[in-house]
């Protein structure tokens, strides 16, 4: 059989794929949950307390978990799907097309799962995996801690050997809803005599466990998505580190990759409605149909080109990554920019807004959804590396470029 | 279909990258320049293009060409950029070869695409008039005569004009300037009664044309498509010579890019190799961040292309615009980083900076394809 051949079959195998994925979709997503979420109450993110905001968020997300689609591409026997990366791509393009919203987020489907695919054991994956793609779990991240932020391997959160538990003693800080997790993957220094990469363990944890406390931190924004997180003495059985100890670095590093690759996400919009015809919304628009502040359509329509730029490198990344021809660090490259990317996204849309993207409280403003979501972006160049880490992950480890 | 090379094409740009490298490095550029080659190419590198199958790349088989498509035409764009070979690859076999099999009759095509295949025909679309690219502001008017036409006007920056065998014009043959209705092609030969040609030494030393047309005849027969009706097969024809100038950016943009990285670990300042420097440090990773945009940005214009002409007028318009930013920024960054070398003549840094410049104004440049973005979409 030739190459041709076998790309022919696979290309109409996938074009069935495709239909009868839209036909599922069609027959399966309710119009509500065809178009993004408006706010994050609107965001199912699953966990042992987890309440739907509506009944159809309740049903596309069950439909969806019945099928393995909240985590399309993980094996089946781990609550996945079993799709390959060809029709993983496939889905989702189906549900861009259609505007479907993901019946589930979560840090235990971008984050762990992943790490846990790789470096995990059987039974850490037996028993993790299935309850992140059910949404059963909700899980957190114990990374930065006050004085360990870009310069995160000088973490001194430790773990002390007693018998076959780990007695885990510090603080971590910017762990996203960790009030509301239910368990968190968390990284801490097992040998404080090894230099400081060697020295880290990669471990899971009950956050009802006795001796852990969160203390949510108001932001910019007014809302608290951060918590401040204490661990006094937490016991944890070692059975709990995920890959080796000591090395979990390793672990850490290769979930950053996934982290990134989901923020880099929030720079891209394929969905909903175009910028330049929010714009029009209050700056209005001249006889020809053009927004009538020429210098702002001027920064609109060069965001644009930049958007699509970027969705296109994205798609290229995905496809690179299943041709095995990816760096590794490429997501770095694809973090700094599309997080820069949504920043001025937002930068424009409170220039467009104006005044009427100033309000706060009131209902007519949606409690100041805007100028809220404006501020929230800029963490984005912060979280899960800065701009300038990024930047100079890119110069060192793609570019080669000389220094420590 | 995966916005990466597929096996054949990574083939084929091997192949181009061995020959091109080997017989037209930037020295080949720099001779050309410096003997005042009043050719601007070389034939003989012609003649192996088409014996390699890359003058007919777009040609139909059955026309003696290869049949490949506008990604592989992208893959020998890209090649062609990162040594800056003058070559007719893109006035020629690109742009005048999809206007003839898009646009022509049958007679047309077999007449001419064999020739273009075989490398013995030279062809250009000659479209600007004014400073700027703005092909419906088209104003070279051509009047009916008898059975045919008599065509007066001017045309400015028509690539290998001075060379080719054939000249496609497009002119007005009814509405007024800026009008999409009233535009057709015609096929004129430069040896015709009433054109004068005046070859343009431009700032990269690539082939160009100042064209002036005082009442050249032309034949019914020399239209190419439509009466009147040219407006859409030129919006497909010039979208494909966008695509494929957008490769070519991406590939000068790399080469650039690559040549001032390896200057950043190689040159030393205050004891130390510049590449050592922050401020440097991610200025180039930056840049090669907007590079890899731009690139996947173009593969995906490419594939549009591929995929149908008529419908790829965004995601060319998004190539083009990218590629113009992306190639300025390449090439600045490239001579400020080889700081006084990358001012002097006997540095190759200059002759990228002159050719993206070039690029940039051919086929519309960044600012253009913005507003068509921001029209297409309505706002």
């Amino acid at each position: 059989m030739t190459d041709s051949q076998t790309s022919d079959s696979e290309t109409a195998e996938l074009e069935t794929f495709r239909v009868e994925t839209r036909a599922w979709l069609e027959a399966n997503c309710p119009p509500e949950m065809r178009k993004p979420a408006t706010s994050d109450a609107d965001v199912f993110w699953g966990g042992r307390n987890a309440k739907f905001s509506s009944e159809p968020q309740r049903i596309w997300f069950e439909r969806m978990r019945d099928k393995g689609w909240t985590v399309p591409d993980w094996p089946k026997e781990y609550g996945g799907g079993g799709l390959s990366a060809a029709e993983h791509k496939v889905l989702r393009a189906e549900m861009a097309k259609m505007g479907a919203r993901p019946p589930l987020s979560s840090f235990g489907i971008w984050m762990l799962g992943p790490a846990l695919l790789k470096y995990g054991n059987e039974a850490q994956k037996k028993e993790h995996l299935p309850k992140i793609a059910a949404g059963e779990i909700r899980w957190c991240q114990g990374y930065s801690e006050p004085n360990a932020g870009s310069d995160l391997a000088s973490l001194q959160t430790r773990a002390e050997s007693d018998g076959d538990d780990f007695l885990i003693t510090g603080s971590k800080i910017w762990t996203s809803y960790a009030n509301y997790a239910d368990w968190i993957f968390c990284l801490v220094r097992t040998d404080p005599a090894a230099k400081k990469h060697d020295g880290i363990s990669f471990i899971l944890f009950d956050m009802a466990s006795k001796g852990v406390t969160t203390k949510p931190i108001l932001l910019i924004s007014g809302y608290s998505p951060f918590c401040e997180t204490f661990f006094d003495g937490v016991r944890v059985p070692k059975s709990h580190v995920v890959g080796t100890v000591n090395r979990g670095w390793d672990v850490a590093k290769y979930l950053l990759q996934h982290e990134r690759a989901m923020i880099s996400g929030m720079g891209e919009r394929g969905v909903g409605r175009p910028l330049g015809q929010i714009a029009a919304d209050s700056v209005g628009s001249d006889a020809l149909g053009r927004l009538d502040d020429a210098m702002l359509r001027g920064q609109i329509a060069t965001f644009d080109v930049d958007e699509a730029a970027l969705a296109a490198c994205a798609e290229r990344a995905v496809d690179l990554a299943k041709a095995g021809q990816a760096h590794p660090a490429f997501s770095s490259a694809m973090k700094y920019y599309g997080t820069e990317l949504n920043k001025r996204r937002y930068e424009i849309l409170m220039s467009a807004g104006g005044v009427d993207a100033l309000e706060w409280e009131s209902e007519r403003s949606k409690q100041g959804a805007r100028p809220r979501a404006w501020l929230r972006t800029k963490a984005n160049s912060i979280e899960g590396g800065t701009s300038e880490v990024m930047l100079g992950i890119v110069a060192k480890r793609i570019l080669d470029l000389p220094g420590a | 279909m995966a916005l990466v090379l597929t096996e054949e094409q990574s083939m084929l740009r091997d192949s181009a990258r061995g020959l091109i490298s080997d017989k037209a490095p930037v020295s080949h550029l720099r001779h050309l320049r410096d003997s005042k080659d009043p050719t601007g190419f070389s034939k003989e590198l012609w003649q192996s293009f088409a014996e390699m199958g890359f003058a007919g790349l777009l040609v139909p088989e059955e026309f003696g060409g290869s049949g490949l498509g506008f990604m592989e035409a992208g893959v020998l764009m890209e090649e062609i950029g990162r040594t800056l070979m003058p070559s007719p690859f893109l006035a020629t076999s690109v742009v005048a070869a999809s206007a003839l099999n898009r646009g022509g009759s049958a007679a047309q095509k077999s007449e001419y695409l064999p020739k273009i295949a075989n490398g013995s025909l030279l062809a250009t679309l000659a479209i600007d008039e004014g400073a700027k690219h703005r092909p419906l502001q088209t104003s070279l008017q051509a009047v009916r005569a008898g059975n045919g036409f008599k065509l007066s006007g001017a045309k400015a920056l028509v690539v290998d004009g001075h060379v080719a065998d054939l000249l496609i014009v497009a002119a007005r043959t009814a509405g007024a300037a800026g009008e999409r209705d009233g535009l057709t092609l015609f096929l004129v030969n430069p040896k015709a009664k009433g054109v004068a040609i005046e070859r343009t030494i431009m700032v990269d030393a690539h082939n160009a044309a100042r064209i002036e047309l005082a009442n050249v005849e032309v034949t019914a027969d020399s239209v190419l498509g439509e009466v009147d009706q040219a407006a859409s097969l030129l919006d497909g024809v010039l979208d494909i010579g966008r695509g494929a100038v957008a490769a070519e950016m991406v590939g000068l943009s790399d080469e650039v890019f690559g040549r001032t990285v390896e200057y950043l670990k190689s040159r030393k300042q205050f004891g130390k190799l510049i590449g050592e420097f922050q401020a440097l440090q991610h200025r180039a990773a930056e840049l090669y961040v907007d590079i890899e945009i731009t690139r996947a940005a173009t593969m995906k214009a490419l594939q549009a292309l591929d995929a149908d002409v008529a419908k790829a007028a965004s995601a060319v318009a998004v190539a083009k615009a990218r590629a113009g930013t992306t190639a300025t920024r390449a090439v600045q960054e490239g001579v400020q980083m080889h700081g006084g070398m990358g001012m002097t003549d006997q540095f190759d840094i200059g002759f990228f900076m002159k050719r993206a410049r070039v690029c940039e104004e051919l086929f519309g440049d960044a600012n253009y394809h913005t507003e068509q973005l921001a029209l297409a979409r309505g706002y």
